[in-house]
């Protein structure tokens, strides 16, 4: 019932067999105010440790559905379980839920370290642990030497990356991204990408990423859920059958571009099932 | 190059200045224009010398109004801000009197006020108050308004109280356009305390520098007209300044309307 998508080309994911889901849709949909429909209704769940990235055409609703695990947007219909449970119990310990945005969203008159430490002081934590953990956090994204700067002193990608140390600060369980990386350019997007792959191990993290590059989907993620527009559902899934631990030396090697030709195949068939318009 | 602009542009208008205040001068003289008509600034300096200290007094009478009212403005006009923010029904019922009270003329309104009001330094800081409160409000307004959807949803994801939110996040997204309305109010709260001097014409004790350019005009005493009118403006730049400094040392740091040119 779950996998109908994924078990039509055979594919299974090892940890989708395994314990309980750290996030779990079931028909979840979304019609907008206006009476558009964003997402028809959806299971999906989520296993520890996955690192899934969505992607789709524009339209397909892979921004909406981040959304919801969120809870930033309620879904018109069907349930969402967070740790098998309820949202009140997001943020307690072992339940954390972090979000990164499409942009950096940093308080401008707040310095680097201010804006780290932000949700630590939301949370009421004691100075002593806050100071730690957000040093702790600038060393991670290497921005130890910035924190007395304003965010406008910075570059996009330093930006970025003070955005996603306030998302890791709360030593999070699951990091959501919205397509975080899309204003930067390549280069930098790559050592973020590096970067991710990195950080996502040593603090063990469940991701959900929407992205718009299948490059990048395939090198991040574990399995990558392809979607389609009009309406908004999800098309397929593909494994990416690679241990987590990547390095740049996967981003050259045959096991990639195989892989990354295999997930073109998909979003093409993806885009042909979308609505006209909308791939004109 | 970079500093010879700034030195141009900090030097020009002095020295455009000394060239009118010369031709002023030598202009009035070659052309026999009597003083009680239009005097010559050496005439209006030696005016402001000898009677300096009546003068400074009076304008310390004005500057106490218009002191008093400017930080009711602040004070009054900040809460109203508030109010209008945590609901749009007292917004909406509330902001059209506002708008009604900027756009009536404070010359029409001043008889009223002194008259209904007895205290005179009181009725004139009213006066001065309904002019300066507006850009207060509605900068203030504006300002509590823009904050960054982004920023508001990740406080709302992070649990914040409607506390937080307002001392962490508004406050800070509305401080540019806040101290924009001060620098606005400060400016017409010292021209309301002028013109409601000059409606009420209060003489005596607590006669302010409006009167004494009033009685200057009766005596024809031109020289002290224009010495009054150099303190005014004096004091207008003074409070422009100060309102600048404050901008500068609240926002320097991080909002571009306080950043250099070089940034």
């Amino acid at each position: 019932m779950i996998e109908t998508q994924s078990s039509q080309d055979g594919l299974r994911t090892e940890s989708a067999a395994t314990g309980t889901p750290v996030i779990e849709l079931a028909q979840v949909d979304k019609v907008f105010a206006n009476g558009m429909r964003g997402l028809e209704p959806i299971d999906l769940r989520i296993m520890p440790g996955e690192f899934i990235s969505l992607i789709g055409p524009s339209g397909c609703g892979k921004s909406t559905l981040l959304k919801l695990i969120a809870k930033l947007i309620e879904p018109t219909s069907g349930t969402i379980r967070w740790w098998g449970g309820d949202f009140a119990d997001v943020g307690t310990d072992g339940h954390r839920l972090s979000f990164v945005f499409q942009d950096p969203t940093l308080m401008p008159w707040g310095r680097v370290g201010t804006n780290v430490r932000l949700p630590l002081e939301l949370a009421r934590r004691p100075a002593a642990e806050i100071a730690e953990r957000t040093k702790a956090a600038l060393a991670h994204v290497g921005l130890t030497k910035y924190e007395r700067h304003y965010p406008r002193q910075l570059s996009g990608g330093m930006r970025m990356r003070t955005s996603i140390a306030r998302a890791l600060v709360t030593n999070p369980d699951v990091l959501l991204m919205d397509e975080p990386f899309g204003a930067l350019d390549e280069f930098t997007r790559n050592k973020l990408d590096d970067d991710l792959v990195r950080l996502s191990a040593e603090a063990r993290l469940t991701t959900v990423f929407v992205t718009h590059s299948l490059y990048e989907a395939v090198f991040l993620s574990t399995r990558v859920i392809v979607m389609a527009a009009q309406p908004g559902r999800i098309f397929r899934e593909f494994i990416v059958d690679e241990p987590p631990a990547r390095t740049d030396e996967f981003r050259t090697s045959d096991r990639f571009a195989h892989a990354c030709r295999e997930l073109s195949t998909i979003l093409t068939a993806a885009s042909h099932a979308s609505g006209a318009d909308e791939n004109a | 190059m970079k500093t010879d602009a700034k030195t141009v542009q900090a030097v020009a208008p002095i020295v455009l200045g000394i060239i009118v205040l010369v031709v002023w001068e030598f202009g009035c003289k070659a052309a026999h224009v009597p003083r009680y008509l239009f005097p010559t600034p050496s005439e209006i300096a030696v005016s402001l010398y000898t009677q300096g200290p009546v003068l400074l007094m009076a304008l310390w009478v004005t500057l106490v109004v218009t002191i008093e009212a400017f930080v009711v403005s602040v004070v009054l006009g900040t809460l109203i801000a508030f109010l209008f923010v945590q609901s749009r029904v007292i917004e909406v019922s509330l902001f059209p009197y506002a708008v009604l009270a900027q756009v009536t003329p404070i010359v029409a309104v001043a008889p009223l006020i002194i008259l209904l009001v007895k205290n005179t330094s009181l009725a004139l800081t009213i006066c001065a108050t309904v002019i300066a409160i507006f850009p207060i409000i509605s900068n203030t307004t504006i300002g509590l308004r823009s904050i960054d959807p982004g920023l508001l949803s990740y406080f709302r994801m992070n649990k914040a109280s409607r506390f937080e939110i307002l001392v962490r996040l508004r406050i800070p997204s509305a401080l540019p356009y806040f101290l924009a309305g001060l620098r606005i109010s400060s400016g017409l709260a010292l021209i309301g305390a002028v013109v409601s001097e000059f409606v009420a014409g209060t003489g005596g004790r607590s006669a302010g520098i409006a009167y004494q350019i009033l009685e200057a005009g009766f005596q024809l005493d031109i020289p002290l007209m224009f010495a009054a009118l150099v303190l005014i403006a004096l004091t207008g730049v003074i409070l422009y300044a100060l309102m600048q400094a404050l901008t500068k040392a609240l926002l320097g740091s991080w909002h571009e309307s306080a950043l250099g040119e070089d940034h």
